[in-house]
């Protein structure tokens, strides 16, 4: 991992340093860091010449740029209407199970943070989760049993990438 | 096609057809105005759900002059329900990017994005490997044509065309007000077409086959073949091409599992038809002479008797609530209070007379929103209160 003043300053380099390159390099240290720190911000304001304000106002409007500090694999379950008639609640269960957090919670050990969020597109295999980019559906309680162990020994399996 | 559908099925879009060289090719060697008059003459509307006519689209900023001019591919596929925008862009990126490329050509634009949202970030690396290809091609026949991908963060507002231009340029995803419409004053100010993923393979389709074989299919003010994202309660969810016009009893007849009790059509911010309107209900474009008509982006979600309109009203509003930018006070306000209010009335804290300031609320939204977010929260709310009233109560 990179130290975030170099970090910052390589994806400026690579994306430019205009304003309309912010998304990108937010989105570049959040790729890396998970969250957007307060320290983060500074160090985008500067590199960028924007008042930080103006980075912080950006930033949080986004749902997937996270301002607080996220574990190493976030689990974001789709709450909206299909995924919710399909049984999301019952895939919460089994995941706050597993992992003994709560919605918007991370384990001891930093690993996993449980959020849930909006319409992901794969209503037709509902329920359906992203963990990091990856996406996983049609999703049962002992799927998520298979999923997480899969994470929690770091060898991933795979999500559906197309349907 | 198996014996049991009701519905025709179409296959355009998803057609594996390998010569997108080609018909870029024959198509730059068209002028301009000859394409914009194929597309005019097939009548083609944005796929979105908004509907704006497409050739129109492109003639207009065609007309303006500037050094500068974008085309963007929206694929911020966002509203509840839907999910073809991906599948098309995994499985016929080729047709889309052409489709980038042509437009570019027509509006004199140098320049594509692809605006991607968030949640699909897993398309992004074979996305940019199609996009390559496709412009190896271009330095080859000498067409000077660049397409990029900008990923969005998840916000289902930056779907919204002027709220994806400012997500684009660094800042919060706030929609402008309009006019000035993106024709005129789009990405960093400049004239910019917008069209949705579906609608330029779409286009694809009308530059191939000539505007004829598109108008020949669906009805009068809605031609042309859709794709509808099937979801919910059905035996067979998943992505269909079909042609527009068809009586919304069709639809459930073909993919409902024969209890069906609702359907939403064009997602949260769509409209909830009661199986009592089904066969006054036709899927297009306003216009159609007889019954109603919705619109929609493809969002078809069907609900059967199990389900509690409460809890599906209970979920929009949720959502809305959450993806509201915030902006204006009819939206960021409004869309609480709907969501307050309808459970303070099913706790029994308010009287059902309630729902109907509630629906004075609404109203007021859909006039003084900026946006179309708040604008549709209408849509939902409205149907879904007035037809299912008893459920709001007890």
């Amino acid at each position: 991992m990179k130290p975030i003043t170099e970090l910052v300053k390589d994806l400026a380099d690579k994306h430019g340093r205009d304003r309309r390159n912010l998304l990108p390099i937010l989105q570049g240290v959040v790729e890396q860091e998970k969250y957007l720190s307060e320290y983060s911000m500074f160090e985008i304001a500067r590199e960028l010449d924007l008042p930080v304000t103006e980075v912080y106002g950006t930033a949080t409007f986004y749902s997937f740029l996270e301002c607080k500090k996220m574990g190493k694999y976030i689990i974001r379950v789709c709450k909206t209407i299909t995924c919710s008639m399909k049984g999301e609640r019952q895939i919460l269960l089994a995941i706050q199970d597993m992992l003994k957090i709560k919605i918007g919670e991370t384990t001891q050990d930093g690993k996993f943070t449980l959020l849930e969020t909006n319409c992901l597109g794969f209503c037709h295999k509902a329920p359906a989760m992203l963990i990091n980019n990856e996406v996983y559906t049609e999703l049962t309680p002992e799927k998520i049993r298979e999923i997480l162990s899969s994470y929690l020994h770091d060898k991933i399996i795979g999500g559906e990438h197309v349907s | 096609m198996s014996a049991n559908d009701i519905v025709k099925r179409a296959d355009f879009i998803f057609k594996n057809e390998n010569d997108w060289e080609e018909v870029l090719t024959k198509n730059l060697a068209r002028t301009p105005n000859e394409l914009i008059n194929e597309l005019i003459s097939s009548e083609l509307k944005g796929r979105g759900g908004a509907g704006f006519p497409t050739g129109l689209k492109w003639k207009l900023t065609s007309e303006l002059k500037s050094d500068e001019k974008y085309v963007i591919c929206n694929a911020d596929e966002g509203e509840p329900g839907t999910f073809k925008d991906r599948e098309i862009l995994s499985r016929v990126p080729f047709k889309v990017l052409t489709a980038i490329a042509l437009c570019g050509y027509v509006i004199g634009a140098k320049q594509g994005f692809i605006y991607l949202r968030g949640e699909y970030f897993f398309l992004q690396q074979e996305l940019k490997k199609a996009i390559s290809e496709f412009e190896f091609f271009c330095k080859e026949i000498k067409f000077d044509f660049k397409i990029n991908i900008f990923m969005g963060s998840g916000a289902y507002i930056c779907g919204e065309e002027t709220a994806l231009f400012e997500s684009m340029e660094g800042k919060r995803g706030e929609p402008r007000n309009k006019p000035p419409y993106p024709t005129a004053y789009g990405y960093l100010g400049q004239p910019t077409v917008i069209n949705n993923v579906e609608t330029l393979a779409h286009t694809f389709t009308i530059f191939k086959y000539g505007a004829k074989r598109f108008y020949d299919l669906g009805v009068q003010f809605s031609r042309g073949t859709k794709l509808f994202s099937i979801s919910g309660d059905t035996p067979k969810p998943g992505i269909y091409e079909l042609e527009l016009g068809m009586s919304l009893s069709d639809f459930v007849d073909d993919f409902g599992d024969d209890d069906t009790k609702a359907v939403q059509v064009g997602g949260a911010s769509g409209f909830l038809v009661p199986r009592k309107k089904f066969s006054a209900t036709s899927i297009g474009f306003e216009g159609k002479l007889v019954g109603i008509s919705l619109p929609t982006g493809g969002s078809m979600m069907l609900f059967n008797s199990s389900r509690s309109m409460f809890n599906v009203l209970d979920n929009y509003l949720n959502f809305f609530a959450e993806e509201s930018c915030g902006q204006c006070t009819p939206c960021r306000v409004g869309c609480q209070q709907l969501l307050k209010g309808i459970k303070a009335v099913k706790r029994g804290e308010k009287p059902a007379s309630y729902l109907d300031k509630l629906l004075g609320l609404a109203e007021t939204m859909q006039y003084t929103a900026k946006c179309g977010l708040g604008q549709s929260v209408a849509n939902s709310f409205t149907s879904i209160v007035e037809n299912f009233r008893e459920e709001m109560i007890y």
